[in-house]
């Protein structure tokens, strides 16, 4: 039978699976909004601004590993949904984004609400494409799921003519598709795989360091087989929480910027370095010529144009990280050799003088809430298994610094692009996709007024998200660089005019909370979670000076942190 | 190093875009690109010319191969290849200089395409250095205009890109 663009549209996403699309409707995309209501099995969940439906959608995809799906119209409605779009590229999350375009007849005459969208993502996109005939939309859907998925995950985008979207097809939806053009890989090499483990044996001072990869790729349970069969040290990046569970003896926190100081010491001292589906990302190594000063490095990841792009290798391996795990996890298994354990008892009492530190100990008596005691607290309260979201900003690293997680997809941020205004309209997704679990959106006073409107649509789909709002009264994290880098001058870091947020959170239809004393917080805290089935807005009011320990200044080694 | 890379590409609208695009956002050099369809009209080749180290080659390379519409490549400079480039250029032929130019276009083996009493359009094939050295013999001070296809190239011998 013959079926309209629209319609097609609507059909490719039940076909595909798909359970909620995150959107806006807008002209040119009507066609497409009437084809859904005609219909029940796609649901639509309508945001209040396209920047908050793609991040909704990452969300969804960050903690469920399946496609966040994505609507808007042209022009407006599609650059709105740029920011989400490059969020999720920088974080390799699958995500297919369909785009209204205007009449294939008036593309190129500056029609109204025209913007070239296939242009204006490019550089933010896996892949995109322009659908100018009704007879391709199938197919290029499919692509369109195929590409985001598969490989190394990220965005892609469908821009739709409205014209298209009326013209009617065959409809046919292929099963599968290749793309002669495309071949992500899956297994590693198994000569270099040899390599590696034959290297990762020989360790005096080993060192795990894994990344987004893990999770993405599903494999938290191979990397926590193989980290324990060995007995070696292990760190995550900022993406890469939950891929080991944090409260395991053998991990020494996040590293990077703010990581602890035994998980960047024990990288720059390590000899052996175990990269896996990590990137070496700038806020990670720190000044490049400083890092891993005496290590040889083996390197999987997914993407071959990751490796030796930042950090030259000694052994890459380009692989899907759960296939190339299992494959090391047998042969380390199969081999006669062991890791040495008089050197490997030397490094672990090495690293417990190093932890002795404790570096992420804060002051518990003080009178002032402590942004760092409000996530502990969070942690308790949650028993360490909600899902968090957060912000840009120093909340942002309190988080990932305090929150144990033991589980992978529960710790939901943007660490590539590092964009405000995620927190919230992720957590939304996050809801969605799990219904009864707890999540609660660890954020600051500035990021939360990015997309604040999405308030509106957890009202509207009861969705009884927690928000954390660690209020300093200043965009926190600028204020600490200008603190220590510009001599105190703190232009526009900001604490003026800020809202009545319980009462904002009340105008939106919510529970609002205020809570300013250090003892409040947790039976805040506890009186929120017991509130199941309505959004609370808890804004602590916290210490405005506090700043993110340990760090690493601009231009300095692992080994080069400020500690307090 | 110089870098002549050999491109397959879907021959589909953006195709091109992206792989200037790539080249603008990762700060990469292009010396020249030309890209025209093959005898299998699905498939456009591309020759790129670029300069940079071992390590920015090879990140060009990588994140070209990661571009949907690149179907294959290859680094020509890495074997023995062939090079040639084709120019057009005007010049003033009047008066004296007019023998002198027909002269300098049979040594480097040129023709002249069009002719009236004051213009010749000379047409000159052959590697970007010939082209130059052309261009320095005749002179500046002659040359009304000069258009070059940029840079084709093709490998030796047996090896061949293809799908
Ligand atoms: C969209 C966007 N604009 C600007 C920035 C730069 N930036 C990074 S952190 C930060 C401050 C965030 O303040 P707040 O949300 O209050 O969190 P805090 O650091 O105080 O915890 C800013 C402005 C950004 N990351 N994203």
């Amino acid at each position: 039978m013959e079926l309209t663009g629209a319609d097609i549209v609507v059909r490719c996403l039940k076909d595909e699976g798909v359970e909620y699309v995150f959107g806006y409707p807008g002209g040119a995309v009507l066609h497409i909004y009437d084809a859904l209501y005609r219909q029940e099995d796609v649901k639509h969940i309508l945001v209040r601004h396209e920047q908050g439906a793609t991040h909704a959608a990452d969300g969804y995809a960050r903690s469920t590993g399946r496609p966040g799906v994505v609507l808007v119209t042209s022009g407006p409605g599609a650059t709105n949904a740029v920011t989400g779009i490059a969020t999720a590229y920088m974080d390799s999350i699958p995500m297919v984004v369909l785009t209204g375009q205007v009449p294939t007849a008036l593309i190129g005459n500056d029609a109204f609400q025209e913007v070239d969208n296939v242009g204006i993502t490019r550089p933010c996109v896996k892949h995109n494409f322009l659908v100018k005939d009704v007879k391709d939309l199938a197919e290029t859907i499919k692509k369109a799921f195929y590409i985001a998925a598969s490989g190394r995950p990220g965005p892609v985008l469908v821009d739709i003519p409205k014209d298209v979207t009326a013209n009617k097809a065959e409809y046919h939806y292929p099963e599968s598709v290749s793309i002669r053009s495309y071949n992500p890989v899956g297994k590693g090499h198994p000569g270099q795989i040899k390599k590696a483990v034959d290297l990762i044996l020989s360790a005096k001072r080993p060192m795990i360091y894994t990344g987004g990869g893990v999770v993405l790729g599903n494999a938290a349970e191979l990397l926590t087989e193989m980290t324990r069969l060995l007995g070696y040290p292990i760190t995550n990046t900022l993406m890469g929480l939950g891929g080991y569970p944090a409260t395991d003896k053998q991990f020494l926190g996040m590293l990077g910027m703010h990581g602890t100081y035994e998980a960047n010491m024990a990288m720059h001292h390590c000899d052996v370095l175990i990269a896996i589906g990590a990137r070496f990302d700038d806020r990670v190594t720190g000044n490049i010529e400083k890092f891993c000063p005496t290590a040889e490095i083996v390197h999987v990841d997914i993407d071959p144009a990751s490796i030796s792009k930042n950090v030259k290798v000694d052994v890459p391996i380009v692989g899907a990280v759960d296939s190339v795990l299992a494959d090391m996890i047998r042969l380390l298994r199969a081999v006669e050799r062991k890791p040495d354990k008089d050197a490997l008892a030397a490094w672990w009492q090495q690293i417990a003088e190093w932890r002795s530190i404790d570096c992420l100990k804060f002051d518990g008596t003080s009178d002032v809430i402590k942004p760092q005691f409000v996530v502990q607290k969070l942690y308790e309260v949650t028993g360490g298994d909600a899902y968090v979201t957060s912000d840009v900003g120093q909340h942002q690293m309190w988080a990932a610094q305090y929150y144990k997680f033991d589980k992978p997809r529960r710790w939901i941020n943007s660490g590539g692009l590092g964009t405000m205004g995620f927190g919230l309209p992720a957590a939304m997704g996050v809801q969605i996709a799990h219904p009864g679990a707890t999540v609660a959106c660890v954020t600051g006073e500035g990021s939360i007024q990015m997309c604040i409107q999405e308030l509106s649509t957890c009202l509207q789909y009861k969705l009884p998200v927690k928000i954390v709002n660690l209020n300093n009264r200043y965009l926190g994290m600028v204020r600490q660089w200008q603190e220590f880098f510009y001599q105190g001058r703190y232009a526009m870091s900001y604490m003026d005019s800020l809202p009545d947020f319980v009462k904002l959170a009340e105008a939106y239809g919510h529970v609002g909370m205020l809570i300013d004393k250090p003892g409040d917080v947790e039976g805040a805290l506890k009186e929120a979670m017991a509130l199941k089935d309505r959004l609370v807005f808890l804004d602590f009011i916290t210490d405005q000076n506090e700043n993110v320990y340990p760090m690493i200044p601009a231009g300095a080694g692992l080994n080069e942190m400020i500690l307090v | 190093m110089r870098h002549i890379i050999s491109i397959l590409l879907e021959n589909e609208a953006g195709a091109l875009s992206r792989v200037a695009g790539l080249f603008s956002a990762r700060g990469y050099n292009i010396q020249s690109l030309t890209v025209a369809p093959t005898e299998d009209p699905s498939l456009s080749r591309m020759t790129l010319v670029t300069a940079g180290s071992d390590d920015i080659i090879e990140q060009i390379t990588k994140q070209l191969n990661k571009l949907v519409d690149v179907v294959k490549l290859v680094d020509l400079t890495e074997g023995p290849h062939i090079e040639r480039e084709m120019m057009l250029v005007k010049v003033n032929a009047a008066g004296e200089a007019r023998n002198e130019l027909k002269r300098l276009t049979d040594i480097f083996r040129g023709r002249i395409i069009d002719v009236t009493a004051t213009t010749y359009v000379i047409e000159l094939t052959g590697t970007g250095d010939k082209l130059d050295a052309f261009i320095e013999a005749v002179g500046t001070g002659v040359i009304m205009e000069a258009v070059r296809s940029g840079v084709s190239g093709i490998a030796r011998g047996e090896k061949s890109l293809h799908l």
